[in-house]
């Protein structure tokens, strides 16, 4: 019998995606989708949707899914949580989202050592309103409301989400990776299996941070985007694992 | 029943802990704080959940998750916190996720003062947030009637599938009162919507979100439909001494527990003189209020605010005239402001 090197995941609907070519979100969307369905967590899932270009997961994900006001899906997340602890819950939240509008939902769900897991797109813009700067994006990196490059002297600096939560007590796997090449891709897979088994273990908090593009806002072909991110990007945000209490857990294997 | 003595704060706490409710998100402010202070002790010995946010906006994002995922969820604040619950209200609302919002007014706008007033009177009315949508709003005048309404408001919240306001203020919040607390009643509604791990059946989805034009307007048009159920359905009002009233007070809350005593004083005096006091303030009871103003010569609406009820009296009785009577610093209205003034209408009126 010859076995399929890929198949579609089951909670991914047959569905086309709405995203732009060579958008993170599409890859992103797939690498959840496998995780959940490798781990056999879709009826025990409650997916929270952030306000961005991914807003419309639940048209993607065939999973209970409650769309969160604009930056605060870690507070629906806590809610939910509270309700149902056995459940698997996880956030799907942009940069603006995340470390702009939902700064102080985000840091204190980290805090506080919600068990949930986060995945953050970090595409170092506002995809969704037209590619405005957001906190995440770089020094000297044109947006529509940058239009000059982003001068740290006047807009200040990036804001390093998974160096930030890493300092805390609450979160017990911070990691950072990127999805530029089917390396890294894979490897932002393992990242997100791992954040779902902490939530298992109930250890706390876990995120992960994925380097995305966002080539129509960067305003580039999606091949040279990825380029940009893997030069530029990476560059200032370095990929690795920021925090990770799971080597401590009293039963790490899974 | 137990019969005991409680602040009205507490006795919201411990109405709502009995009315099933076992998860509260909230952010401190002055004049509720007892509630929230009261329920962090009460939720965890009956296995609930208390949590305080990091603010306002999460607390009530922390009830649209809770609620969502079928838990009775309640939230409360003052003011300057309830304007931030705004944006969570509306979302709240469109998406059809039943708790209670506790409004323990203080004086405003901005900071203001923490004394009692009735200034949020049209935010809780009108909604408050953006879009077009309407909340049950329940105004009590007793301790009694807040443990009472509490158990109303999770009622209509999960029958109708909606957030529920008490509107109440700092006075009523920290006054105590013996109450008679009933035992636990937990109506269970059937909630075939909520999103708990799709185990067996199909996903669901909450969401607020209607990109197609048409989609968003049947939305709309269902959630006006529901507006209009609720207004026929849940209107109450408290009339006192109408049947032979000459002068008709109008006031809601703790202007109408003043507003009594002023009645039985004027009556006292030999002047027919009755009390109109919405209970629900939306909907806003205007049939009612119509009936009782008919054989009435005057009619005066007193409030803690410059006149915000009295937009909607005026609505009801187009064409009267109707006299007016409010303070508005946090400044509590008194039983004898309201005898001068009365008298001065009908004096000044031949009456
Ligand atoms: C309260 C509020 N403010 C602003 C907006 C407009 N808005 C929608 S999406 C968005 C930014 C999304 O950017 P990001 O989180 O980076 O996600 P992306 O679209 O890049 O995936 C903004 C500002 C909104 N919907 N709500
Ligand atoms: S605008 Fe950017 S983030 Fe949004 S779909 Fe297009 S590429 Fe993706």
């Amino acid at each position: 019998m010859i076995k399929p090197l890929l198949v579609r995941p089951k909670i991914l609907t047959p569905v086309r995606f709405h995203y732009c070519p060579g958008c993170g979100h599409g890859v992103a969307h797939r690498l959840v989708a496998e995780v959940i369905d490798e781990l056999g967590l879709r009826e025990k899932t409650v997916g929270v949707a952030s306000v961005g270009c991914s807003i419309l997961i639940y048209n993607y994900l065939d999973l209970d899914i409650q769309e969160a006001a604009h930056g605060r899906a870690p507070a629906v997340a806590t809610g939910i949580k509270r309700v149902l602890p056995d459940r698997f819950v996880f956030t799907y939240q942009g940069d603006g989202d995340l470390a702009s509008i939902g700064l102080a939902e985000i840091v204190h769900a980290a805090g506080r050592g919600e068990n949930f897991t986060v995945i953050f797109i970090n595409n170092a813009n506002y995809g969704m309103t037209g590619g405005q700067m957001a906190p995440t994006t770089l020094p000297g990196q044109k947006t529509t409301t940058s239009p000059k490059g982003r001068d740290v002297g006047q807009a200040g600096y990036p804001l390093k989400m998974a160096e930030i939560l890493a300092v805390l007590d609450g979160p017990s796997y911070i990691t950072r990776v990127a999805i530029h090449n089917p390396g890294a891709v894979i490897k932002a897979k393992k990242s997100i299996r791992k954040a779902f088994q902490c939530q298992k273990l109930g250890l706390g908090f876990s995120m992960v941070e994925i380097l995305a593009a966002c080539p129509t806002n960067w305003g580039m072909e999606p091949l040279t985007a990825l380029q940009w991110l893997e030069k530029e990007m990476i560059k200032y945000y370095p990929l690795g694992v920021f925090k990770d209490t799971e080597m401590m857990a009293p039963s790490a294997a899974l | 029943m137990d019969q005991v003595m409680l602040k009205g704060n507490e006795a919201i706490g411990e109405a709502a802990l009995r009315a099933g409710c076992r998860y509260y998100f909230g952010y401190p402010i002055t004049p509720q704080s007892e509630l929230m202070e009261y329920l962090a002790r009460r939720l965890p010995e009956v296995g609930g959940t208390f949590l305080q946010a990091e603010s306002e906006l999460a607390a009530v994002n922390m009830v649209y998750g809770a609620a969502g995922a079928g838990g009775r969820a309640m939230t409360s604040s003052s003011g300057p916190g309830i304007s931030l619950k705004q944006e969570g209200i509306s979302f709240l609302a469109s998406a059809e996720l039943p708790c209670v919002i506790v409004n323990v007014m203080r004086g405003g706008p901005g900071l203001g003062t923490i004394q009692p007033s009735q200034g949020d009177y049209t935010q809780a009315t009108r909604g408050g947030g953006h879009g077009d949508y309407r909340l049950p709003v329940l105004s009590p005048v007793s301790i009694q009637e807040m443990v009472d309404l509490v158990y109303n408001s999770f009622d209509m919240a999960e029958q109708y599938r909606t957030p529920v306001i008490l509107l109440t203020d700092g006075v009523l919040g920290q006054m105590m009162e013996p109450v008679l607390l009933p035992e636990e009643i937990t109506h269970e509604y059937m909630k075939p919507w909520i999103t708990d791990g799709c185990q067996h059946r199909p996903r669901r989805l909450i969401k607020t979100l209607y990109l197609d034009s048409g989609e968003l307007e049947s939305h709309n048009l269902h959630l006006q439909a529901k507006f209009k159920r609720l207004s026929a359905k849940e209107v109450r009002f408290e009339g006192y001494h109408l049947e032979d009233a000459e002068v008709l007070i109008i006031a809601f809350g703790i202007c109408a527990r003043v507003g009594r005593t002023a009645v039985d004083h004027l009556r006292e005096k030999g002047l027919r003189v009755g009390l109109f006091r919405p209970v629900t303030l939306w909907p806003f009871p205007s049939a009612s209020l119509k009936e009782a103003a008919e054989r009435v010569r005057h009619l005066v609406t007193v409030e803690m605010n410059a006149g915000q009820m009295l937009e909607d009296v005026r609505l009801a009785l187009p064409g009267r005239e109707i006299g007016f009577y409010g303070r508005m610093g946090g400044i509590v209205v008194s039983a004898l402001e309201i005898e001068v003034e009365i008298m001065r209408i009908m004096g000044g009126n031949g009456g």
